[in-house]
């Protein structure tokens, strides 16, 4: 780190604290899973609230706390964020979601933000993007580059917005590749780039040419590196320095603008509690730029897809689509509506093995 | 359900690799336990070491040179550990705790510019013909220097501790400081370099995973893997042998459960998730039925006027 980079930070450092001083700043808090340099999942996060950050100078202060594990001890979190005065506070994984709710109700002067779950109340809104579109996209530059047929993918945790993942994936890559099968590792944990890089090598090792990643590092993009003719793709971030090969492109969460959004909102005073889901049209999507290691049609084909989907013309889940089971779930024509998607619990027909319960 | 796609020989190549990192912090910490000192710093100082070595090994080409900073890094963090409770008598596991914070944030600062940096390429030992052996070579032969200095470094303690004098002296002290202290030996200098030891250990096991097991680094990348490896100390009966067991148990049996998840076997995942941590446990536990204590001065301070 060079010396003027630290005296930077320093001052910076000095000027928030003379700048708390202040009292009629609107405090906005972050609660995040992983470490801000993951690379991944909690880095775009941290990026959005470096947005507001700049959006609002001097007007708003912003906190945040990393590394805060699922479950009750977040619950402790986000009560000190609480009693420390924030206004607003955005809760960034999925397992905080009772924890959420919970201190949402002993604080109720204080508007709670949660992403990707679904239980909301007065002072709860739940926000999350249709990561499934980019995932349709993925899962058609996978069944069309892979030589082995075999895909690997590795899961976090069993959880709507996973399967929804690996559904959306399956469904486009067995569309242009009838023989294409799918692995499917579950890590249960979002960040261990150690773990995550066994995984993505084990796959490898059991024939996959294609590994998918749900989990936040880019650990098995490195893994796919060293083992070399294996292409992946970025997780929540655009993961560039992984490009031309093994990372052929990514999906990218874009959260600045609804974080600037509803910080105003805060201000104004017109925060309500609602859900918002936004995907590829709105922005909160972004398809990392496809690399050269993608054959010129695959990647028009790709292209082409993401701008129906921008578009609404087209919706990555519309039938006919049957269940794991055989049983018919969509119709021909039909598109699944955001209830199901959102609760989703089920594998579509031709993935092998089972949900963990 | 296809058991055929799991390669044998891959899979155990490959759990050797995995337990590396938690052979050298466990070996490591044994030592700094066996002087009778307690130092849950192992998470702060791996991390310390997987960034020094990481950015030593960027910067000069060379990852030898890279795990040769891990364990200077490592150490002087724990340095700062020594100080703290053999200088200034502060308590050891609040010490410990403070020393895994701190390394965690500190490598984080450091490594800024490092993310998504790709580390020179540390080649496995050429042994010949051996690694030619059908089964055998591949699994034996195909690794890196390091890997064999961990296990090296297993037996080498091992014989230090049970053999040799300063192995008798080192004991001596943890498990009784003020008799140490009576025949003559210098308890605070002993347990200083106890410590130094552990962090030279813990950094090289740190820098095995951002330089050779992942390799790449990203901010807390070592993931709890610190904690395990200080648990093993415990369950391994501050035995060398059985530390080294169970972190082969633990490194093999978390690949196999991501080995029989991709080969679709029918267990619930949730089992196949938990079940290297059990079996570890179970396994040491029995075979820590035999009258194997703790060091009897673990934990606690020393000062030569008491």
């Amino acid at each position: 780190m060079k010396l003027s980079a630290l005296l930077t930070s320093a001052a910076l450092a000095l000027g928030l604290a003379s700048g708390a001083l202040a009292q009629d700043k609107t405090k906005v808090g972050f609660v995040f899973v992983g470490p801000v340099g993951d690379g991944g999942w909690t880095y775009e996060h941290n990026q959005g609230r470096l947005a507001v950050e700049k959006e609002f100078g001097d007007a708003v202060e912003t906190v945040f706390v990393e590394n805060v594990a699922e479950g009750p001890d977040s619950e402790r979190v986000m009560t000190q964020m609480a009693l420390d005065g924030a206004d607003l506070i955005f809760t960034t994984s999925f397992g905080y979601m009772d924890p959420t709710i919970n201190i949402a109700g002993k604080f109720p002067k204080v508007k709670f933000e949660h992403a990707t779950g679904y239980k909301r109340a007065d002072n709860v809104s739940t926000y999350s993007a249709r990561f499934y579109e980019g995932r349709a996209i993925q899962g058609h530059i996978a069944g069309s580059m892979t030589e082995s047929n075999i895909v690997g993918y590795i899961g976090s945790y069993p959880i709507p917005e996973v399967i929804r993942g690996i559904n959306s994936a399956f469904i486009h890559a067995r569309k242009v590749n009838p023989d294409v099968e799918f692995k499917i590792v579950w890590a249960y944990t979002w960040f261990d780039p150690a773990k995550e890089a066994d995984a993505a090598k084990v796959l490898i090792e059991q024939g996959a040419d294609v590994i998918l990643q749900h989990t936040d590092s880019t650990a098995p993009q490195a893994a796919a590196q060293e083992a070399g003719n294996v292409i992946t793709f970025g997780q929540a971030s655009d993961m560039a320095q992984y490009a031309p090969k093994p990372r052929v492109s990514s999906i990218i969460d874009d959260w600045a603008p609804y974080y600037i959004a509803r910080t105003k909102a805060v201000m104004d005073g017109t925060w309500e509690s609602k859900d918002t889901w936004d995907g590829i049209g709105a922005g909160m999507v972004g398809i990392g730029e496809i690399s050269d290691a993608v054959p010129a049609d695959v990647k028009a084909e790709a292209l082409a897809m993401k701008d129906q989907i921008a578009s609404g013309d087209y919706h990555p889940f519309t039938g006919p689509i049957n269940k794991q089971d055989g049983s018919a779930w969509l119709a021909e024509g039909e598109t699944a509506d955001d209830g199901t998607l959102a609760g989703m619990s089920f594998y579509v027909e031709g993935i092998t093995g089972d949900i963990p319960q | 359900m296809d058991l055929s796609v799991i390669n044998p020989v891959l899979f155990i190549a490959g759990f050797l690799v995995a337990a590396t990192p938690l052979i050298f912090a466990a070996i490591g910490e044994l030592v700094v336990e066996k002087a009778g000192v307690l130092n849950l710093g192992v998470e702060g100082m791996m991390i310390m070491g997987a960034i020094c070595g990481f950015a030593t090994a960027v910067e000069t080409g060379s990852p030898l040179l890279g795990f040769a900073m891990a364990a200077v890094g490592g150490a002087s963090l724990s340095l700062l550990f020594a100080f703290l409770t053999q200088i200034t008598l502060a308590n050891q596991v609040a010490s410990g705790l403070a020393l895994t914070l701190f390394g965690l944030g500190i490598s984080a600062l450091l490594g800024q510019s490092y993310v998504g940096v790709k580390p020179p390429r540390l080649g496995d030992i050429n042994f010949g013909p051996l690694a030619d052996i059908p089964v055998i070579g591949p699994i034996l032969f195909t690794h890196d220097i390091i890997l064999y200095l961990g296990i090296a470094l297993v037996a080498g303690v091992w014989a230090v501790l049970k053999y040799t004098r300063a192995g008798l002296i080192l004991r001596a002290v943890g498990e009784s400081h003020d008799a140490a202290h009576a025949l003559g030996f210098k308890v605070v200098r002993i347990r200083t370099l106890a410590i130094l030891f552990g962090g030279a250990c813990a950094g090289l096991g740190g820098a095995y995973i951002s330089l050779i097991r992942v390799p790449q680094w990203t901010e807390g990348m070592t993931a709890g893997i610190g904690w395990i490896a200080l648990a093993l100390v415990v369950f391994a009966s501050w035995k060398p042998w059985r530390a080294l067991l169970g972190a082969y148990l633990f490194g093999g049996i978390t690949q196999l459960q991501l080995n029989l998840q991709g080969a679709g076997v029918a267990i619930p995942v949730e089992y196949l998730a938990m079940s290297p941590y059990i079996i570890t446990i179970v396994v040491l536990v029995i075979l820590s039925a035999d009258k194997s204590a703790a060091p009897a001065s673990l934990g606690r301070t020393f000062h030569a006027s008491h």
